[in-house]
């Protein structure tokens, strides 16, 4: 076991931990810190496998944007089941079933593919992930189109988002 | 070095978790928690096959990069029509929206 191998044991047991704290908690702005936990631990993978632009995004969009998303969606419905009452269905038993039948048929499936345990090549030290990132973002014989339909499909949510939540009987937007 | 056998194995029992919280939660904002861990399952792998294949080929990472906009957009849209919900019929419970269930 090298000094690497413990540290990615436990930034995966402080990820698969706050993860099920994230599905079982009962207070969901709670459920909401825990999942920066998280993303947190998501983040720190990445940074692991070489990909320090995705690490930052990571911390930037999820940690930054969604995770806060999330706690202002709480906090603005958060009278109805806070504290009291069952946070889950009365089947749950028959969840974990589920969950764990998809943890085993997925493992199965893949200590069966031969490429299950490889390692990976040492990453170059003069090896520019970034730069090749951008490149191949904006480049059109690689993918500038799926680029370009995720920025129209943002623009898309940001006004479908707007439209939804817009309160017509508050506020004087449309006299 | 770690074998991509061990990100894998993150990644599905993640993936495992997210599922569970997304069949069982009752809360609709909870229920997207469980979403956003599925997506993130998959970035993961997405990520380290990137890392475990031929770097010079960035299809991972692009991908990953995608699936940051699409979980975005999509909790942007989904916690909308869970706040327009709330304001309407005053309940976050999935089980209560059961208008168009016959």
């Amino acid at each position: 076991m090298t000094a690497m191998q413990i540290f990615f044991l436990i930034v995966g047991l402080v990820i698969l931990g706050s993860a099920l704290m994230v599905v079982t908690t009962h207070n969901l702005i709670h459920a909401a810190l825990w999942l920066i936990v998280t993303l947190f631990g998501v983040a720190v993978l990445y940074a692991i496998l070489n990909a320090s632009f995705l690490a930052v995004v990571q911390v930037v969009v999820y940690i930054g944007a969604i995770a806060i998303l999330f706690i202002f969606a709480v906090m603005l419905t958060r009278k109805e089941i806070r504290d009291h009452g069952p946070q889950l269905n009365s089947g749950w038993w028959l969840n974990v079933i589920i969950a764990l039948l998809t943890f085993g048929g997925l493992l199965w499936m893949l200590q069966s593919w031969n490429g299950f345990s490889k390692t990976a090549a040492d990453f170059p030290s003069s090896y520019d992930a970034v730069g090749q990132l951008g490149k191949a973002l904006i480049s059109p014989d690689a993918f500038v189109l799926p680029f370009e339909v995720a920025s129209v499909l943002l623009l898309a949510a940001l006004v479908g988002a707007v439209y939804i939540a817009f309160n017509p009987h508050s506020g004087d937007f449309r006299k | 070095m770690i074998p991509l056998s061990w990100y894998l194995i993150i990644s599905a029992a993640l993936f495992s978790i997210g599922l569970f919280g997304v069949l069982s939660r009752k809360n609709a904002v909870a229920i997207l928690l469980g979403i956003e861990l599925m997506l993130n399952a998959a970035n993961i792998n997405l990520v380290s096959f990137w890392r475990y294949g031929d770097i010079s080929q960035m299809a991972g990472q692009v991908f990953a990069v995608i699936v940051f906009a699409v979980a975005a957009s999509e909790v942007a849209v989904g916690l909308a029509l869970v706040i327009s919900v709330y304001r309407r019929r005053n309940t976050v419970i999935a089980d209560d929206l059961d208008l168009m269930k016959w």
